[in-house]
């Protein structure tokens, strides 16, 4: 195991690096004066040399881009050429309203998914599992934005139950520490800015979560049904054990590791930053800060939003990897 | 004879597929008695495996499913029994050991995990225990450094290693009956051997009566006590072992033992009964083997052949014996012996 880890963590270098060069290079891959671009058609002379000054765009490119990993070793993603702000301290509470959002939606999606997809199994063919998985078509098929539309009728206007925008009530904001603000407020013991932050949490990630869910349920179902078939699970009932650890413990081990692969891709995704859910549910997340930058063409931003998200989808998969080899004691590569 | 612990009675288990029943066993009695050791013989798909599944109730339902029939164990009807009643029973009182060890074990749990569930599942014993009671029987069945092994996966281990786990497992419990569908089959000749002992062993310890399902004729002579042949789902001949193979009757048992390689006719051709077991069906008229028989007359193809039985318990399904069997004749058939 510890044989395992070590040579997976190394496999991260490549990765890392190939990550950094095409990161570096985009700001390279702009047709034409990438400071021109940047500044646009009426810019001067001078205010396009300036820029290429700062950005060090006239050195040459092996020399840009060390010194471009060098300040990303020291956690430095750069200046936003709109708010000139540091991009880092923007970046990390963005970070964490997207992480806490793929987290809720995640526990939602995993939760309702697995359990619906053994159920579904384990009722083969029964009025069950025709509902579940009917409705995870339903539910893969439903644009995103679509399904938070509803939600936002449903149960904010009409019925007045949850709040529709944001992360917390802007009369009473939080006070943020780690930007995380379920923790957060439970770090300040204060009862009703947790409950206000997980109502605010509740249509977002059900928004998010749905189509996740769908997928893990049907992809448990179908693995499932295959390990109910093997000769194992029939020595264990011939064995003469119960129904529930038949499933519970011996097939739903050994069916987790296609639902784990498509879990793992799911949180990567939904990190990448929900563009839709997060505009419309007023998010101030990764997705926002990114789709703003492409708004107003700031490459520096998009460049360091692009690797932090591709950073977390390695993270992630390597997390997933790691599990590979703790569920299943063949796995040594 | 006593009382048979053991009494497959009429059984008929059928398969539902896509508007068509299968019956992949079709009337099939067999006793066993305590301590026996009685051989199912017969070819891939006539029925030896879903016959075994019936008596454990693990039969995949759907698509199969026991329409007729009656199994007695102890006295009890287990076609009549709960699932919760039937779960006691498996691998407590009786056990099944199958055909495939590569795959039989749960291969995310350590063998000393499988082996505690299994006696935890019917005895109240603590962990601790389990877990020594699982190392004692890991050297009942001869595997060695057990104490070790007991830590290991599946997968660290060889195919001859896994069946002993799986034969430890099945007597976890001391059961008084074995079913082995095919224990041999996957593993090579030597360790077959050794397997075979290993059974044959616990069966004289413990008296637990085996029944074991293979269609090797050398597995048989070695172990059983009688045999039982099945073809297309139904039993075509019965007998102790030293009639079956010194005077089989049945053209299909004759068949088979002709298809065994002789180490004295070396410049043979070996035997092999023409063309592929039927699939079973239910609109089937006549003797399921006419169409790979050599003896085969006009009434084979119109009549279905009832199971005859001898004073003596031998029981041939074929008109061939029809007369004889009346007669109380015994046969002096030995051509192929």
């Amino acid at each position: 195991m510890l044989a395992y880890t070590s040579r997976r963590l190394l496999m991260l270098v490549p990765v890392l690096f190939g990550m950094t060069v095409i990161t570096f290079s985009i700001i390279h891959l702009i047709p034409g004066n990438p400071a021109q671009t940047i500044l646009g058609e009426t810019a001067t002379e001078e205010a396009i040399s300036n820029l290429e000054e700062t950005m060090g765009l006239n050195r040459n490119y092996f020399i840009q881009y060390t010194a471009y990993v060098g300040d990303l070793l020291q956690g430095d993603l750069g200046t936003s050429l709109r708010t000139k702000a540091s991009i880092t301290t923007e970046i990390g509470p963005r970070l964490a309203a997207t992480m806490e959002l793929t987290f809720f939606a995640m526990i939602f999606a995993v939760f309702i998914g697995i359990n619906a997809g053994i159920i579904s199994a384990w009722k083969q063919n029964s009025w069950f599992d025709f509902l579940a998985m009917v409705f995870a078509l339903v539910g893969v098929s439903m644009p995103v934005f679509w399904l938070a539309l509803m939600e936002q009728w449903l149960f904010a206007q009409e019925l007045g139950w949850l709040p529709a925008y944001g992360r917390q009530e802007s009369r009473n904001p939080i006070d943020p520490i780690t930007h995380f603000y379920v923790i957060d407020s439970i770090l300040h013991m204060d009862m009703k800015q947790l409950i206000t932050t997980l109502k605010h949490l509740v249509l977002p990630s059900i928004a998010l979560g749905t189509i996740p869910m769908a997928i893990i349920a049907r992809m448990t179902r179908s693995s499932m049904l295959e390990v109910m078939k093997s000769d194992y699970v029939r020595t264990i009932r011939a064995k003469g054990s119960g129904q529930f650890l038949v499933i519970y413990k011996h097939a739903l081990k050994n069916s987790i590791i296609p639902v784990l692969t498509v879990i793992g891709l799911q949180v990567g995704v939904l990190l990448g930053g929900a563009i839709l859910t997060e505009t419309i549910f007023s998010w101030p997340g990764i997705g926002r800060y990114v789709y703003e930058a492409i708004n107003y063409r700031d490459y520096p931003v998009i460049q360091s939003g692009i690797l932090v998200i591709a950073f977390l989808f390695v993270i992630i998969n390597l997390v997933v990897d790691l599990l590979y080899a703790f569920i299943d004691p063949r796995i040594k590569y | 004879m006593s009382e048979p612990i053991l009494t497959v009675q009429d059984l008929h288990t059928h398969f539902f597929t896509d508007n068509k029943e299968v019956p992949a066993v079709d009337g099939v009695s067999i006793d066993l008695h305590k301590g026996e050791v009685v051989g199912i013989v017969g070819e891939s798909g006539c029925g030896k495996s879903v016959t075994s599944l019936s008596i454990m109730q693990l039969v995949p339902n759907p698509p199969g499913k026991i329409v007729n029939g009656n199994i007695y164990f102890k006295g009890k009807n287990l076609t009549d029994a709960s699932e919760k009643q039937m779960r006691k029973i498996r691998g407590n009182e009786i056990s099944m050991i199958f055909q495939e060890p590569m795959t039989s074990l749960d291969p995310l749990f350590t063998i000393g995990n499988q082996l505690i569930e299994a006696i935890r599942i019917h005895q109240k014993v603590s962990k601790k225990q389990a877990k020594s009671s699982a190392i004692e029987l890991l050297n009942l069945v001869g595997i060695p450094r057990a104490s070790e092994v007991v830590d290991e996966f599946p997968h660290q281990l060889s195919g001859g290693m896994r069946q002993r786990v799986m034969i430890a497992m099945a007597m976890s419990c001391d059961p008084e009956v074995l079913i082995a569908d095919e224990p041999t089959t996957a593993l090579d000749v030597t360790i077959q051997a050794q397997i075979l002992d290993l059974m044959r062993k616990l069966n004289k310890e413990k008296q637990t009566s085996i029944l074991l399902i293979t269609h090797d004729l050398g597995v048989v002579a070695e172990m059983c006590d009688r045999v039982v042949v099945m073809y297309s789902g139904k039993v075509v001949e019965e007998g102790t072992v030293r009639e079956i193979l010194k005077d089989p009757k049945h053209p299909y048992t004759k068949g088979l033992i002709r298809s065994l390689p002789n180490i004295k006719a070396t410049d043979q051709k070996l035997y092999s009964i023409p063309g592929t077991v039927m699939r079973p069906s239910l609109d089937q008229v006549g003797c399921r083997f006419a169409p790979r028989c050599d003896y085969a007359f006009d009434r084979c193809w119109e009549e279905n052949p009832e199971l005859l039985e001898q004073d003596t318990g031998r029981q041939v399904r074929c008109f061939l014996y029809e007369k004889e069997i009346e007669r109380g004749v015994p046969s002096n058939d030995r051509t192929y012996s």
